[in-house]
Parts: C-alpha cells; structure tokens; sequence
C-alpha cells in the first residue's frame, strides 16, 4: 500500500555556526550573512525517515514549510532529495508565530492537502528549540502520536516505530494516520542525486497564503501567540580557563594530571 | 470565569519511587507556592503509587492526588493524557509544572493544546513577576545559544522544566499534607498506541546520570575505537563513565543513551573530562552542570575552554596517555 506522507520543514539558521556569531540585538537573533539558512537538522531526520519508506512500501511525499521569506535553493532541497512536492505556507502573517499558532496553521494546510498516512516533523527545530508542533498537529487533527522516533516501518495501516527512551527504546505500534515525530538514529538525510537536482529546479513550489487554508490573521504568526516573548538575552559567561602547558603535549597531559592532583579534583 | 489556583506538579515514579526530577519540581513549586500564597499539588499516576505519595508530601506538596490503574503501569500518552486532562481541569492550577523527561516531553504540548493553553518547554529558571503575579519562564533558544523570557495570561500556565537546574527541599517526613486517592476509569479503547516491547540498551556498570566522574569524547575522536580503549581506560581509573557530545552518537560510534546535550542526557558529575569536544552549546547545556569542567581540544579557540575550569591545547593522542599514565602513578602514590 503507498503510503501519503507529509513531511513539516522549517527553514532556520544553521545551527553549526560556532557560538561566537549568534548574537541578540533589541531582543532579535542576529546572524552575519556568511551564515546561510539550512532545513533544521531533526526536519532533515523527518525527511530521511520518509524517503525511507517511499523506498521500501512507495508512496507520495509533500513537504510543507511555515515562515517568509524562503530562500529557494534551500527549501526546495526536499524536492531534490526526493520529495514529490512542496508546499510553502508563506506570508509575513506566518512571522513570529509560537508553537500553537503554527501548529494551527500546519494543521490546516495538511487537511487541505487531504489524504495523508503519516505526517512527520522534526523533535524540535533548530532556532527556538521548544519540540511541540508535531504533537500540537496531532491534537489539531485528532489522530495520535509517536515521539522521539528512530526507526519507522509501515504495514497494513499500521507503522511501527522504536521510539527511544533514556535506557534503550520501545516499540511502539501506532494506528495510521498518525503524527511520527522524528530524532537523530535515523540516519542523515541522503545527499541529492544530479537528476534530483536537476528535477528539482524544474518544480515551483506551491504558494499558500493564510486565506488559501482558511485561517484570519488575527490566529497568525506573532498576532496568534498564546505565549509572549518577554526579553531574549545572552547570559555573560567569563572564561577562566587555566590553560596548561609544556614543552610538549604530553608533557602538558602529565601536567595537567599534577595540577588536578594539586587542585584535589581527583 | 473559572478561578485559577495554585501550583500543580505532574509528578513521576522511577522504580515505585519517586523520580529524583519530581523532588526537584517539587522543591521549586514549593518556592513559587509560597510566594503566590497559594497550595503546591502533585499529581501521581501509576499501577501502583504506594509510599511515592508520603514522599511528595515530605518534599514539599500540601495535597498529592493519586490515581492507580494497571493502564498506568507504562507511560502512554492517550492513557496518561486522560489522567492528567481530568485533573488539571478539576484542580484547576493556575501553574502546572513537569519534567522535561522522556514523558514530559512527550505529555505536555498535547496537554497544552487539550487544555487550550501553551507551555514553555526546557525551563532553567522560573519566577513570579510580583506586579502580575504571572509565571517568568526561561527557556534556552538557538541549541543554548540564548535564552528567551516567556510569559503567558492563558491558564494555566504550563512549563516543564530541565532536571538538575531546581533544587529540592530537604526531606521532613514530620511535614503534614493530604493524600487524595481517586477513583478513575481509563478508556483503554482510546488508546491508539501499543508497546510491543520494551528494550533496554544501557551498558552494564556505572549509569552515566550516576557517575562522578564522566569521560567523555567529540567528533575530533575521529571514530569508535578511542571510545572504547582511550577514555574507557582513564573512566575506569576514575571509577567514572563514557559519555559523548552528539556527533558520536549521530555517526553510530556509540549508543545514542551515551549521548551528553540538549537532545540528549543532562548530566552534573564532580569533573567532567571533554575530549575532541568543541563545546557547541547543544553538547553544554547537557553538561554545564558540572562542578569542574576539563577540557582537552587541539584548537584554541573552540568553545569549550570557555566552559572549561582547566584545559589542555594539543591532540588527544598525545595528551591524554601522558595524563592517564602521570595519574595512574599519583593516585598510587
């Protein structure tokens, strides 16, 4: 049976940029340009965990993103990868959301799309690191859940997940449709093919706006949060690092061993 | 308008006991009880609950309500869920605080969205603004990279909250407080989910959340093998435990329950020993909590010797067989 799948993508900072660049200006992250935008790593995870079943059962892949302003080359990485659409909620009414504003919206662009089997999304996105849009997509929609997923197999209108836990992991069995929410162990999102490149390129992404799923502005982006942003700081942190030395590396090991010795840490 | 009151605790048990997470809710639900002049529940759902209850109470709750049924034995959502909906709405908190565990994790953006109000998930600190009398929450953003102040007017106000950041109280077992067993029927047809099997992955020896002392290893390991020889060998010195920053986890060099940050295991051991560790603020926020931090990283600039308390700048392969062996002979002195 193929199976319908959507994947949730979000376009984010890249958040392998070393710490030194992120930088909070009047309550805003600030990036330099030289730091691009990338799908965030766990969206990559989701990506990776559907490409995986379209390649054993088939089946249909629409990636959706939420936000403005998309920078093409990025966001279409899921077509060149091997998704069959993508559909971009863009808008600057989608700016600024909070979990449950963009959960909401989400929500209603899946049930426009109509037949889906699992939706998939990322544990938590890379930039605001809260983790409760798959799950609030789940609620909306009336349909279950399985969090922290790293394996996924789908028969008989059923997938079976290993859903990881602190000692080990659970197999967990789940009625489909379903929200699978996906982390690392999944294996990294494959590398795009030429032809997929090339495919890519050729496809436009669908363009919705808020009035294309039905939702007022008013339940949007910064206008829908239900939680307000107060202050974004950067807590100071000193270095105090005592750096140790030597003529030689190991030498500075063996020192290293002393100073601990001396300090009574060990 | 329904009148909203208090502070509620979703507690959990580990083993039948009450979870070391739950303590520390507890201890800072106490805090912000006191200063709301107002009660601190708990809520405890499980097959059994037992002594748990005495103990909530002996770390801070004025009233624990207990909830046992055999659909309780394991977390599951669409069971807990019922629990959890039922009693946030009869309580009617105007605070409800949970674990940012495998379960809260899990448990509480669904419980947000049923009770149609938000959470702040990952909270580090948590206070009352005196002029609103309104929950302050603080959440790090960006893998760590900041952080972000929350408040929220829709009630009750939910977070959950990291472990190892909230201290609990002093256990008083002479302290009185109510437990309220209650009766309830979990609609088991309403669980759309089945544990096939539960599979435990943990090496045998020191739990890493236990041990005093971790080891612990980054992408510049370059591989499996120094996991295994290198660092196992100056953790078994110390009567410590392997651990390993994302990279490792995520390229299978070790078992993901190794893995050290945000997405991974929060730990606070006396001396933390990061290796080929560049310190990105994903790995820290899961090992800041550390009493002395020690780095050991070829580049000079990477972000662990801002965290670090003592470093050494140079290769692992060199450095730190000269630090096991000088060690190995002081501590037999």
């Amino acid at each position: 049976m193929p199976v319908n799948m959507v994947v949730c993508c979000k376009q984010v900072p890249d958040p392998e940029a070393p710490p030194a660049v992120f930088k909070v200006v009047n309550n805003k992250m600030t990036l330099p340009p030289e730091v691009k935008p990338v799908i965030g790593q766990y969206e990559e995870f989701a990506l990776e965990a559907a490409l995986k079943i379209k390649d054993t059962v088939g089946g249909k892949i629409t990636a959706v993103s939420l936000g403005n302003n998309f920078v093409r080359d990025v966001i279409k990485k899921s077509l060149a990868v091997g998704a069959d659409e993508l559909i971009l909620l863009e808008d600057k009414a989608f700016e600024d959301g909070d979990s449950w504003s963009t959960a909401n919206a989400l929500a209603a662009a899946i049930k426009k799309i109509g037949a889906y089997d699992i939706i998939f999304c990322g544990r938590q996105s890379s930039d605001w690191d809260a983790g409760q849009v798959g799950l609030g997509i789940a609620e909306m929609l009336g349909i279950p859940a399985v969090t922290l997923a790293r394996k996924v197999e789908v028969s008989n209108g059923k997938a079976k997940v290993e859903r990881v836990i602190p000692d080990g992991y659970q197999v967990i069995e789940v009625t489909l449709p379903a929200v699978i929410v996906v982390t690392s162990g999944i294996g990294a999102l494959r590398y795009a093919t030429l032809k997929g490149i090339m495919a890519a390129a050729k496809k436009q992404p669908v363009v919705w706006k808020p009035a294309d799923i039905g939702i007022d502005a008013s339940k949007l982006g910064a206008a829908g949060r239900r939680s307000k942003l107060d202050k974004l700081f950067q807590p100071v942190k000193e270095s105090k690092c005592e750096i140790i030395g030597g003529d030689t590396t190991a030498e500075a090991g063996a020192k290293l061993a002393v100073r601990l010795r001396e300090a009574k840490l060990l | 308008m329904a009148e909203y009151k208090g502070v509620l605790v979703c507690g959990e048990l580990a083993e039948g006991k009450l979870a070391s997470v739950t303590t520390e809710l507890l201890g800072c639900g106490r805090k912000l009880a006191d200063e709301l002049k107002e009660g601190l529940y708990c809520l405890l759902a499980s097959d059994r609950v037992g002594d748990a209850s005495k103990e909530a109470i002996a770390f801070g709750a004025d009233k624990v309500h207990t909830v046992e049924h055999p659909a309780l034995k394991e977390y599951q959502a669409d069971s807990y869920l019922q629990v959890a909906e039922k009693l946030a709405k009869d309580v009617s908190p105007r605070v409800i605080l949970i674990g940012q565990t495998s379960m809260g994790r899990d448990l509480a953006p669904r419980l947000a969205f049923r009770l149609g109000t938000s959470v702040t998930t990952d909270c580090l600190n948590l206070s009352i603004d005196p002029a609103t009398r309104l929950l302050v929450q603080t959440h790090p953003v960006y893998g760590g990279n900041a952080q972000a102040v929350f408040t929220s007017e829709s009630m009750p106000q939910m977070v959950t909250v990291r472990a190892k950041t909230m201290s609990q109280l002093e256990r008083n077992a002479s302290r009185k407080g109510e437990v309220i067993p209650i009766k309830m029927d979990i609609d088991t047809s309403k669980v759309r989910t089945k544990i096939v099997e539960t599979v435990k992955e943990e090496a045998v020896g020191i739990k890493l959340e236990d041990a005093p002392v971790i080891v612990s290893g980054g992408r510049g390991m370059g591989g499996p093998q120094p996991f295994q020889t290198i660092l196992k060998e100056l953790a078994d010195l110390l009567h410590g435990a392997v651990g390993a920053s994302r990279p490792p986890a995520d390229n299978g060099w070790v078992p993901e329950h190794l893995h050290i940050g945000l997405t991974g295991k929060i730990v606070a051991p006396d001396i933390y020993i990061a290796v080929a560790i560049s310190g990105a603020s994903q790995h820290t926020a899961g090992c800041s909590g550390s009493k002395h931090i020690i780095a050991i990283n070829k580049d000079p600039e990477a972000n662990i010797f801002r965290e670090a308390q003592f470093g050494v700048v140079g290769k692992y392969e060199e450095v730190l067989p000269a630090f096991t062996n000088k060690l190995k002979e002081l501590l037999a002195a």
